[in-house]
């Protein structure tokens, strides 16, 4: 789908892209950086509208610096800013922006109505676009960019500015276009939690260099850890304790770590799930000790991980001062998005 | 990734015992095992596109249509078509009224040049150039769509030239309609056939050039006044305050008999350019005072002001856009 090789990109003051040499196969690719990283830059090249300043891309096999035009009628384009006009409805607006990709009158209305049904809007498709919510914005912009049936759609953040609840509608239907449509997707995202639910793949890059690039299942291990918090009873004043106790008498495998940092993390216990009956464990010496269970959620061993290991090979930046938003705060944060 | 696979969008239904094409069928999407006509499927999950890609050229004649019945409100929402349609109905009236007096009253010619119509209803023009040149522009601008279409197979020379192409286009359907008008009307009173062609002829290349200008001016201004409501004050501003300064030298000009003066001041504003070209090249009696509109030799240099300030604003928009792409 997308190859680079060595592409480097400076601008008179940074380095934008510093010698990427990539190889995205089929699928959902997440491409992960934080801010400045260069994933912008890297989308503007990939769409031929920027030229690199040494090394190649190729997408879709066809070279950016000479099939341009070739390659934008073939992809698809989600910016990460607002760029839907107010004042038009969703159908007017699609049917435009499929005209621009070349699709005939009638074909552009057909895929229009194809392409917002599949995104989720239904009859709000015919009122102004400057009436719907955050959500309905997000999935009007990846419509046009699903409209023309590319091969390939670029997403530029396209989680930004959604509650939970959006953002996993989102990141669901960025699963489909995969899944259901087959066409493949670079999505960026600077939260790397969400990438691993959806991503086939994952690159990272940073301040524009190649940071890792591997498969989703290679970066969070098929273990999952379970964290569990418990209420206090009068029987038991110290749920934590007493069912840590019961637990390890159970046979549980309790992480000798608590997680560190956050409030009440001293009544979190992690454990290792190794299978369904370690959730059935949990649930039946909770009930048997009368406790409540506030929360018992999976902990993978998240993306955010890699950095912790790799920032220290990466001696020039700590990685705490250039992510902020993942490394600097544990994992809960993440997970709770 | 495997596209053969999957439906082509105008196919017919697949019969129902066809593979459905895409990978991993919707909800709604049952195979039907030998139903027959009554099992139709709703939910036919995602159809792949096969047919054709129009590419760039068709692109551009898209964004141009669309543009130009933009200027008029066509397919926008009915009160953006209320402004246009008044202003093309207060152009044509005039021209109704005098060919209807001309029929009556037998007339051997129009009340009015065809050169001269467009001079006397400017404020008409402007109005409708300061209303729709920010509509074209200023919204892409605004609402940030300008990198959605420079992420498709349109460029920025495309972007920029249907954009110009259909302001111009609009203001010559505008300026050039009454003159038709006009000359249908002579040719019902019976004028000189081959005396009103040539003046139409003469009118129409002055309203064509004056609406490429005039087109020009207005996307410059609005496309650097992303708000749409400066963007009108600004065409609005620029038209009026240029033409009442010129016209107003000329007057001083006049009465202090400075008469070499006036043909030169008209340079200054863009009606009064258009003005100066076809009283010298277009055989039209000058509006300025004492009718003394430029000579061959200016009006060259008119001729040229024109064309400049017509390449000036393709290169101006060019660059505005080059630095909005994504």
């Amino acid at each position: 789908m997308i190859a680079t090789e060595s592409l480097s990109k400076r601008f008179p003051r940074v380095t934008a892209l510093d010698r990427l040499s990539l190889d995205i196969g089929p699928g959902v690719t997440g491409l992960v950086g934080a801010n400045g990283a260069g994933k912008s830059t890297m989308i503007k090249i990939l769409l031929g509208l920027s030229p690199a300043t040494e090394g190649r891309a190729e997408v879709l096999g066809l070279d950016v610096a000479t099939s341009g035009g070739a390659i934008r009628e073939r992809v698809g384009y989600m910016p990460e800013h607002d760029c839907l006009p107010a004042d038009v409805s969703a159908t007017e607006f699609v049917v435009h922006m499929a005209r621009m990709s070349g699709l005939p009158p009638t074909a552009a209305r057909e895929r229009t109505a194809d392409t917002l049904r599949h995104v989720g809007l239904y009859e709000e498709r015919y009122r102004p676009i400057g009436g719907y919510s955050t959500g309905m914005k997000q999935r009007v912009k990846l419509a046009q960019a699903l409209v023309h049936d590319p091969k390939l759609v670029l997403l530029d953040e396209p989680t930004n500015g959604l509650d939970p609840v959006g953002r996993d509608e989102m990141l669901g239907l960025i699963r489909r276009v995969w899944t259901d449509f087959g066409i493949s997707v670079l999505v960026t995202s600077h939260l790397l939690g969400e990438l691993e639910r959806t991503c086939d793949h994952v690159v990272v890059i940073d301040g524009g260099r190649l940071l890792r690039s591997s498969s989703t299942s290679d970066f969070t291990q098929a273990t999952a850890t379970l964290a569990i918090e418990v209420t206090d009873t009068d029987a038991h004043p110290d749920g934590t304790k007493a069912l840590r106790e019961a637990l390890t008498a159970a046979g549980v495998a309790l992480h000798a770590g608590e997680e560190e940092g956050l409030p009440g993390a001293g009544h979190i216990l992690l454990l290792d799930a190794e299978g369904e009956e370690t959730y059935d464990i949990v649930r039946d010496t909770v009930a048997e000790l009368g406790l409540g269970l506030v929360r018992m959620e999976q902990r993978r061993h998240r993306i955010a991980e890699v950095f912790r290991a790799e920032a220290p090979a990466d001696a020039e930046r700590p990685a705490d001062t250039h992510r902020p938003a993942d490394a600097g705060r544990p994992a809960q944060e993440v997970q709770s998005r | 990734m495997n596209h053969d696979n999957r439906t082509p969008a105008h196919a017919p239904l697949p019969a129902p015992s066809a593979p459905l094409g895409t990978k991993a069928p919707a909800p709604g999407q049952l195979p039907a095992q030998g139903g027959g006509e009554q099992t139709r499927i709703h939910n036919i999950g995602y159809r792949s596109y096969d047919g054709p890609r129009l590419g760039r050229a068709y692109a551009r004649r898209s964004l141009f249509a669309q543009s130009l019945k933009g200027a008029y409100g066509l397919g926008r929402s009915a009160k953006s078509k209320v402004l246009p349609m008044i202003i093309f109905a207060v152009m044509c009236i005039p021209a109704l009224v005098m060919v209807a007096v001309a029929v009556t009253t037998k007339l051997n010619d129009l009340p009015v040049e065809y050169t001269r119509y467009a001079i006397i209803m400017q404020a008409v023009i402007g109005l409708f150039l300061a209303g729709q040149a920010p509509q074209s522009v200023s919204r892409d601008l605004r609402f940030r769509t300008v990198p959605l279409y420079f992420s498709r197979p349109v460029e920025r020379v495309d972007y920029v030239v249907a954009k110009f192409g259909a302001m111009a286009t609009a203001l010559f359907i505008l300026t050039a309609s009454p003159l038709l008008i006009l000359y249908i009307g002579s040719l019902l009173a019976k004028m000189d056939f081959s005396d009103q062609t040539a003046g139409l002829a003469q009118g129409l290349v002055s309203v064509a050039l004056l609406s490429v200008l005039f087109g020009g001016i207005g996307l410059v201004l609005a496309a650097f006044t992303p708000r749409r409501g400066f963007g009108v004050a600004a065409v609005i501003a620029v038209l009026t305050i240029s033409v009442g300064a010129v016209t107003t030298l000329q007057g001083i000009a006049w009465a202090t008999d400075n008469l070499g003066a006036i043909e030169w001041l008209g340079l200054f504003s863009p009606i009064t350019l258009i003005d100066g070209v076809q009283t010298a090249f277009l055989g039209a009696t000058s509006s300025f005072p004492n009718e003394s509109g430029p000579g061959a030799g200016p009006g060259a240099v008119y001729l040229l002001t024109v064309l400049a300030l017509i390449a000036g604003s393709y290169a101006v928009l060019m660059r505005r856009y080059r630095r909005v792409g994504l």
